[in-house]
């Protein structure tokens, strides 16, 4: 089967979607997600013209409800979870955003 | 006299105070602590929270609780607030949720009692629970096999007796097919019919939280416990709900069974076809009407449910970045941050995020996953129009009994293939039960699978509680493991 997907193209990808590979993950991947993509080209054969993409799982009707403030999760509880956050000023912390 | 073992004679008898529900939990951690160490069907078991539950149900007694005392497991991508949540990976291992899931309150409400958390596939990819961060779940009826996936830690605690009730998760099969290898009834509700509040999303337009159970009246039970609206999901469904037990009158007789035969020309090991054609020839037996049925496009569903399924996988799980929640690869810079946490996603994990974030690139969008929305439309059509001729839609729910350890892992692709009879309900959004048929010459257990129509979850009950009834199969040997 033609590899659908070269190296570089895993490593795009994977740039994307923020993932940090090994060499032999890229090696890996590049021939698997192949063959996974290949397999999925039968899609490709079939005759879809006129047919709308809905998802056929969305309910018919968008449902709305009353715009009225509730409670929701306290800030302190939100944080707990966090790696690193600075609980008196309510934030969660990250290493430097910008530059070098 | 011995303790009770099903959800029924459990509240039966607590309700009686004929057992208190501090034994019935006592015997479900004994029985856990003794099957465990083999079985591997738990990644947590909360024994001081769930005796303390128990305690207080005996004193205080709730009325109305259609579930009083009954020991109840939760796949591990269902939060509980304190309980740890890990989705049986690496980058969750240290999370306590602050929340409960809309399911969790339910159960509660009901007067369950929550043991622990089961074992399955990180982030409920995968069909065979190999997957999970934390080691494999083994399947009872034979400890070289596994027991399937995603859910399969759920299904080894009901099949292995450890408790009569147990919830997982179904985005493609990861209820029914692990039911089928293990021998027990599993439903995928309609989708809607339950909240996925605090679920950890997987494919949004998929999943589905449902039930395991060794019988059908505790399967409706259960199922009668966690449906409902719930406004904190906005997919969840006002459609009331019907007393599912009601349902269970033994009654078939012209229900209209169709067979896609079509679908099931090839990969079925002759063994489960020989069950599945037992089964149907039950069904007939107790008046049923059993006829072919087209479905054309219903042999596309893995290839498009693993585009759709991915894709929606791909932008879920970029919440999983160390910042909000879960383990932080630490570095020096935030991009740095993001691509070390993640760099702690499973190898299945990764692939779909991979698979996912490529079929909604630029340039590749049309191509793949635009495509696979059109032909999922398609398969929608194939299913409403075989509904205005049957009721209800039977296929075997897997190709095959359940296959050894190591098996598929290295190959991917063969792993996707055990969905390719339960994906495409999850496609349509439809509901559909896993019911035990028969087991192989090696003991190794068969589930038929029956479709229905939006909602209609009680047919399916109906239809598997006869099945039930005529064609009892055994339980697995577990003392002996």
């Amino acid at each position: 089967m033609a590899e659908i997907l070269t190296r570089a193209d895993v490593e795009r990808i994977a740039a994307l979607a923020r993932l940090e590979l090994t060499a032999e993950e890229i090696a890996l991947f590049a021939e698997q997600l192949s063959a996974i993509l290949g397999y999925a080209d039968q899609v490709q054969q079939v005759d879809t013209s006129g047919v709308p993409a809905a998802s056929p799982t969305t309910p018919d009707a968008t449902v709305f409800r009353d715009d009225l403030p509730l409670p929701c999760l306290p800030r302190d509880l939100a944080l707990s979870q966090a790696p690193a956050a600075d609980r008196g000023a309510g934030l969660f912390k990250v290493p430097r955003v910008l530059g070098s | 006299m011995s303790l009770p073992r099903t959800a029924r004679e459990i509240r039966a008898r607590v309700s009686a105070r004929d057992v208190s529900a501090v034994e019935v939990c006592r015997d479900a951690l004994d029985r856990i602590t003794r099957l465990d160490a083999r079985l591997h069907a738990f990644l947590h078991l909360d024994e001081k929270g769930a005796l303390a539950r128990a305690a207080d149900l005996d004193r205080d007694r709730p009325a109305d609780a259609p579930l009083l005392g009954v020991p109840v497991a939760l796949k591990d991508n269902i939060c509980k607030a304190g309980m740890r949540t890990t989705a049986a990976s690496r980058l969750l291992e240290h999370y306590v949720p602050p929340y409960s899931a809309g399911v969790v309150e339910r159960l509660e409400r009901a007067g369950a009692v929550i043991v622990g958390k089961t074992n399955c596939d990180e982030f409920a990819m995968g069909s065979s629970t190999e997957h999970s961060a934390f080691g494999p779940t083994r399947n009872p009826w034979a400890t070289d096999r596994i027991p399937g996936g995603s859910s399969g830690g759920s299904a080894v605690a009901v099949a292995a007796g450890m408790v009569p009730l147990a919830l997982g998760s179904d985005t493609g099969g990861s209820i029914r097919q692990p039911a089928a290898l293990c021998g027990i009834l599993g439903l995928k509700p309609t989708y809607g019919r339950v909240s996925r509040y605090g679920l950890i999303a997987f494919g949004s337009s998929l999943d589905q939280i449902g039930p395991f159970a060794r019988s059908t009246a505790d399967l409706a039970a259960l199922i009668g416990t966690i449906a409902g609206p719930d406004a904190r999901d906005s997919t969840s469904a006002a459609d009331p709900v019907p007393d599912y037990g009601a349902q269970l009158t033994g009654d078939i007789h012209g229900l209209r069974v169709g067979v896609p035969r079509e679908l099931l020309q090839q990969g079925v090991e002759p063994a489960v076809m020989a069950a599945f054609e037992g089964a149907l020839a039950e069904l007939a037996g107790a008046g049923a009407i059993v006829t072919d049925v087209a479905l054309p496009h219903a042999s596309l569903a893995i290839p498009v449910y693993y585009l759709v399924a991915n894709a929606e996988a791909s932008s879920n799980l970029a919440r999983f970045d160390g910042v909000r929640y879960g383990d932080r690869a630490e570095a020096s810079t935030v991009h740095d941050v993001y691509y070390r946490t993640r760099a702690h996603f499973g190898a299945e994990v990764k692939r779909r995020i991979m698979i996912g974030t490529f079929v909604l690139s630029a340039g590749y969008y049309d191509a793949y996953y635009l495509k696979a929305q059109k032909v999922r439309a398609l398969i929608r059509q194939d299913y409403d129009e075989a509904f205005r001729r049957v009721d209800v839609v039977a296929v075997p729910t897997s190709p095959t009994v359940a296959f050894k350890l190591g098996e598929r892992t290295a190959d991917p692709l063969q792993m996707y293939l055990a969905d390719v009879f339960t994906a495409a309900t999850n496609l349509v959004g439809l509901p559909a039960i896993s019911v035990p048929c028969g087991v192989s010459d090696e003991r190794l257990p068969i589930g038929l699978q029956l479709t229905g129509r939006p909602f209609d979850e009680g047919t399916l009950l109906r239809a598997a509680d006869v099945m039930d009834r005529r064609r009892p199969i055994p339980s697995p040997d577990v003392e002996t493991i």
